[in-house]
């Protein structure tokens, strides 16, 4: 790694290598936590559940985070014809994150916390995190000739940009006593700004994904069209108003249920978008499937559906009460996350990494078994979620409730199915990702 | 294909629509008189520092190793919660917190119980799909 940050090899392409690490380590994080839960007290003394749940949701937020960068500056290159503001600013980014995510690994193992859920370092660790994100965002700007007449990804990349900044500044305001000093009030914020904050990485997830289709198909009209851009707003609408249901039952104003519950119900037409062109989605991928990045596209949009059925009957208040606080939202998070920007950003990984001294060629095989197990090995684990879920929901609106240790043990094979498919689930992405890797690793080498 | 005039409007409408409702958020927040006290301020800088949102739930949000501990206080009493502060179990580690973080731990855990209440079977449901505590 040290050879690539050098000036003269310095490419986007380091922000997607350093991700796909992240992204299997995060996994193994994973199947630590999933063990844990099956024999209980695993691990307790050396790595208990409090390290090993941040280890994985950072790692993985990480990888997130470095591909969708990497994505954006990569396809923000080809589309300014190579005119990239300032290298010397991509690397610096990069080195701030590294330097970070280096940083908050090293304080969870050694027990260090004082955040909060899914960014638990101390506060003062995000600063790397803030300046390299508004490095991000000047070389991002100072690379676009003018804002006039661009294609819908680039909006959808300045969107994410600007609102991840805003919602991760945000989900620090805690630090001042105002925000700080009521249970109630902290949640009600730190709620508001992740909710957001997860409708930015989309963006610049489904930015990348758009632009990767618009060169698959060799057609840029789609991302001028009205339609495209009115699905960017109705998802910006849902970014800035829609992040009420994830706390439906704290107690808050009445109108933030109102708001979130009939901003949520507008995700409706989005499914029913996808409904209708279903058949042209499917003619498409019938053409397309052979293409390495493209069947992680198509599998991608699989998962939005089923998500996003998932996602709308959470958003219904009433359905809300019993699945809140169970597996299934588990099942939500890592379902999206998985499904649809994993093997998005996968479909993008494969497209930026694919030209190496070496072909991939002899490798087909074995991605097609990976991309196979990854998905079928992904919906055991995502049933095993919904199906713990269900259980323990049942168990919660129970009048006359056994311990929760009990219930507990009485969900352990549904763990076990989960922890067995994530051991899967791993196997079919390193099967996936291992010529990519492989094949750069040596022609880099080899260049030298 | 929209003119960017369109689109600029559209999106500019939208933005001032979300700052305009955040500044209000701010501004109007559920609690207007919070009274934390020292004590239980403490309670809640030592719950973060030992990332006990990593296996509880504060109104079902956490990890879900542990049970949701917004109102073990009443619940439970504070000397079950002060037993297993103390010791840990079999899953949860024994973080040999000294007398004083275990009172400020649990002050802390009783002004999440006076904040409100938890059960999903507390909620009514009405028809149109909404639900009030
Ligand atoms: C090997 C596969 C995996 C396993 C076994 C696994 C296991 C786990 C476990 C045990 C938890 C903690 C659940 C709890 O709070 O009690 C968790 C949470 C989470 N995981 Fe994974 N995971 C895997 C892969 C992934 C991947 C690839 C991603 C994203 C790219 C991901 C995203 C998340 C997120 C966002 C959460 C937080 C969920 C929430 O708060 O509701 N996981 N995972």
């Amino acid at each position: 790694m040290e050879l690539s940050i050098n000036k003269a090899k310095f490419t986007p392409k380091v922000f997607i290598l350093v991700a796909l690490i992240l992204l299997a380590t995060g996994m193994l994080f994973g199947i630590l936590g999933g063990l844990q839960y099956i024999i209980p007290g695993f691990l307790k003394e050396a790595l208990s559940f409090e390290k090993t749940r941040p280890l994985h949701v950072s790692s993985v937020l990480f990888w997130i985070l470095f591909a969708s960068m990497g994505a954006v500056l990569t396809y923000l290159k080809e589309h300014t014809g190579n005119k990239l503001y300032s290298n010397n600013l991509s690397r610096l980014l990069f080195i701030l994150f590294v330097i970070s995510i280096l940083s908050i690994l090293i304080a969870y193992f050694s027990g260090k916390f004082g955040g909060r859920e899914y960014w638990e370092f101390p506060p003062i660790l995000s600063l790397p995190i803030i300046i390299g994100w508004i490095i991000f965002l000047i070389n991002f700007v100072l690379s676009l000739d003018s804002l006039k007449s661009q294609p819908v990804y680039i909006w959808m990349w300045l969107t994410g940009i600007i609102f991840f900044l805003f919602t991760f500044l945000e989900s620090y305001l805690w630090l001042f006593p105002y925000f700080n000093n009521q249970v109630v009030n902290d949640m009600n914020i730190q709620w508001k700004s992740y909710g957001s904050m997860v409708g930015s990485w989309n963006m610049l997830i489904y930015g990348a994904s758009m632009y990767l289709m618009t060169k698959i198909s060799n057609d840029r009209s789609y991302a001028y069209s009205t339609k495209a851009f009115v699905l960017y707003f109705a998802g910006l609408f849902n970014l800035m108003f829609n992040w009420g249901h994830h706390i439906y039952t704290l107690p808050t104003q009445p109108y933030v249920q109102y708001i979130s519950y009939s901003v949520s119900m507008t995700e409706l037409l989005i499914l029913g978008n996808i409904i209708y062109g279903w058949k042209a989605t499917l003619t498409k991928a019938q053409k397309f499937f052979h293409r390495d990045a493209y069947r992680f596209l198509v599998a991608a949009d699989v998962w939005v559906f089923l998500n996003l059925i998932l996602a709308i009957c959470m958003s219904v208040p009433a359905i809300n009460v019993y699945t809140h606080g169970t597996h299934i939202t588990v099942a939500h998070a890592m379902g999206t996350t998985i499904g649809i920007n994993t093997m998005l950003l996968l479909a993008v990984c494969y497209d930026i990494l694919k030209d190496t001294c070496i072909s991939l060629d002899p490798y087909q095989k074995l991605m097609k078994l990976g991309f196979w197990l990854a998905n079928s090995s992904l919906f055991v684990f995502w049933i095993a979620l919904i199906g713990a879920g269900v259980l323990k929901s049942k168990w919660q609106m129970n009048s006359d409730q056994i311990a929760f240790s009990l219930m507990m043990q009485n969900l352990s094979a549904f763990f076990i199915v989960f922890t067995i498919s994530g051991v899967l689930l791993l196997a079919g992405i390193l099967l996936s990702i291992y010529p990519l890797f492989k094949n750069h690793l040596a022609c880099f080498f080899s260049e030298k | 294909m929209l003119p960017d005039k369109q689109k600029i409007i559209v999106f500019i409408v939208l933005c001032i629509g979300f700052l305009s409702y955040s500044g209000f958020l701010y501004s109007h927040l559920p609690v207007s008189n919070p009274n934390f006290s020292i004590t239980e301020a403490k309670g809640k800088t030592l719950w973060q520092e030992h990332n006990c949102t990593a296996c509880h739930q504060i109104y079902g949000l956490g990890g879900y190793l542990g049970p949701d501990l917004t109102n073990e206080y009443s619940l439970k009493g504070p000397d079950y919660i002060h037993i297993f502060l103390q010791t840990g179990n079999n899953t949860m580690p024994n973080y040999h917190l000294s007398e004083s973080e275990i009172q400020d731990l649990i002050a802390y855990l009783k002004s999440v119980d006076r904040s409100g209440k938890s059960d999903p079977r507390k909620f009514s449901i009405n028809t149109n799909g909404t639900i009030n505590q």
